[in-house]
């Protein structure tokens, strides 16, 4: 059993009609899981429903042995969740050293040392941490976005289309950047738009259409897939 | 050409009667237009029952002043209100958690829009404003002790020899310091302390406050605390300098939100420096400048009218016009703060 699992999820906004359709996603530590899938497939809604920021009408997901379903999305932080949004995810009026210090509110402990592992991983960050985060390029800001997720020392950390808006040398790094977050343990999912790149670091892909799970498979399967390849990936 | 005594007496004067009470006002409407930008920061709203809280928290400070003053406690040459004072920013700041308890947080709840805020705090305006002038009634009280005077101008014209004097009052010394107290003390927090930057992450983006673990029930308590402390205060020093009188605090509302919107609304920075460009633009455009040009001006070239833009009693009219310009060619304000 994954680490991380979503099972069957099922559910939509406020009262509206259903967009996720029995939809499951799960990860391990130490594992990328990577959500690829057309435009309006329901990526991202998959994803907040991981993090509880979409209600369920059907299905649970759990974190180790722990049911969370009921729990709201400050629970899931607190219980070792960190998620990144695609846009307004940094503090943009603070410092990049404020916008990590918030990232840890939660921890009373002294978190020096994980700040230092941020800088380490990000080493521009350490560069321009007084600098205002508002000020940074796009691909600096989901450094900062991606740290201050980091600074809880979650378990699980889940990134919402973490290159939308930043150039290809950009996103190459990010990825790099996003497999050594693996390396230490961390369970990544992720939800992307550049499925290719995505899918070629990915130990898990999952392919969604219409809310639905239409393939799952390795990255590199999938990559090797003709029908996936004709459908999705541009040949 | 008017001789180097008479520029120097022309300066006194400007300095008596502008320069002085400029930044004393100036002062006082910071102090008002910082809790108007912190409750709009972090509640996302204009509340229009700032100037009757003000008053609501100084007529609490007034009336335990009085009782001080009967019972024989005076502080010497300082006014007893400071003493009081505390008092009166608890009773205020009670006042501002309860409110926000049974009116605010009912619509936080339902995640209304920022214009049903903004009638719900019009409707504890006029709760607030009955509320104090059936309390302590609608005429000027004089609460002021101690010492009334710095510097006086007979003294300094002994002193100087000049023939203008220049007057500094104890309460206008008394919002210089207190302000700068204040605001050393606020921006402090704001930008040292845990909480304080909690609230200015809160203020930034809500939701990514929430996702890191913020708790906005705290950021929101704090945050009437602190607005509480400083129209408290503001409200003191204004009624130390001028008087206390419910319906003048009403009508500061004014100048007050023209401070914190021409300053950048959001921004606690703005509010000071819009807070002495509204004080300044009023005194300015509604001084008498006769006299003034009169030490100036060669003997042919001397003015027989008053030299005065507007009169005193239009003298909100500036605000209102500062008000208008700013949304009308700068909206976000100096400091670029958020659009209305």
């Amino acid at each position: 059993m994954s680490y991380l699992q979503g099972r069957a999820m099922t559910g939509g906004y406020g009262g509206g009609a259903d967009i996720l359709h029995a939809c499951s996603l799960a990860v391990d530590k130490g594992e990328i899981a990577v959500i690829v899938g057309p435009n309006g497939a329901g990526k991202s809604t998959a994803m907040k429903a991981v993090f509880g920021m979409l209600p369920l009408r059907r299905g649970t997901v759990t974190l180790g042995d722990r049911d969370i379903t009921k729990l709201s999305p400050q629970e899931r932080v607190k219980a070792g969740m960190a998620f990144v949004p695609q846009t307004n995810n940094v503090f943009v009026s603070m410092t990049v050293e404020e916008n990590l210090e918030m990232g840890a509110f939660i921890r009373d402990d002294d978190f020096s040392g994980t700040l230092e592992q941020v800088y380490e991983l990000f080493p521009i960050l350490k560069e321009k941490r007084l600098q205002s985060a508002g000020e940074l390029s796009g691909g600096q800001r989901q450094q900062v976005a991606v740290g201050r997720a980091l600074m809880t020392r979650p378990t699980v950390l889940m990134l919402d289309e973490p290159t939308a808006g930043v150039s290809p040398i950009v996103m190459d790094e990010l990825f790099d950047r996003i497999i050594e977050v693996r390396n230490t343990g961390i369970a990544v999912l992720m939800v992307e738009q550049n499925a290719k790149q995505a899918l070629a670091i990915a130990d898990t892909g999952y392919v969604l259409v219409t809310g639905e799970n239409r393939f799952t498979d390795t990255g590199e399967a999938l990559l090797a897939n003709p029908d996936v390849r004709r459908s999705f990936l541009g040949g | 050409m008017p001789d180097s005594v008479e520029i120097i007496n022309a300066l006194v004067m400007l300095a008596n009667f502008v320069i002085v009470p400029g930044i004393a006002y100036g002062a006082q409407l910071a102090l008002g237009a910082l809790g108007i930008t912190l409750i709009y920061a972090v509640l996302r709203f204009s509340n229009f029952a700032h100037g009757d809280t003000m008053a609501f928290g100084t007529m609490i400070t007034v009336l335990l002043t009085w009782w001080l003053q009967s019972a024989g406690v005076s502080l010497g040459p300082l006014p007893t209100a400071l003493l009081a004072l505390p008092v009166g920013i608890a009773t205020t700041a009670v006042l501002c958690l309860t409110l926000d308890r049974v009116v605010y947080q009912h619509y936080r709840n339902k995640r209304s829009a920022p214009v049903v805020f903004v009638i719900a705090s019009v409707g504890i305006m006029f709760v607030l404003n009955g509320v104090v002038r059936f309390v302590i009634g609608p005429n000027d009280q004089r609460f002021a002790d101690g010492e009334r005077f710095i510097i006086k101008a007979r003294e300094f014209k002994r002193m100087t020899g000049l023939s203008e004097g220049l007057t500094i009052k104890v309460s206008q010394g008394l919002t210089v310091v207190m302000a700068i107290v204040v605001v050393a003390a606020l921006f402090w927090f704001l930008n040292r302390t845990r909480t304080g930057k909690s609230m200015r992450a809160f203020s930034d983006n809500e939701d990514l406050a929430l996702l890191s673990g913020i708790d906005p029930q705290r950021v929101v308590m704090i945050t009437w605390l602190i607005a509480a402390a400083l129209t408290t205060i503001a409200g003191v020093m204004y009624g130390l300098d001028k008087s206390f009188k419910p319906f003048t605090y009403f009508q500061l509302l004014l100048p007050m939100f023209a401070a914190a919107i021409v300053g950048g609304i959001g921004q606690p920075i703005g509010a000071i420096v819009g807070g002495f460009l509204v004080a300044f633009s009023e005194v300015t455009i509604t001084y008498a400048y006769k006299k003034f040009v009169r030490y100036l001006a060669p003997e042919d070239m001397q003015p027989d009218s008053l030299l005065q833009l507007l009169s005193t009693d239009y003298k909100f009219a500036v605000s209102f016009l500062i008000l208008v310009l700013v949304l009308l060619i700068r909206p976000t304000g100096i400091m670029r703060g958020k659009v209305i």
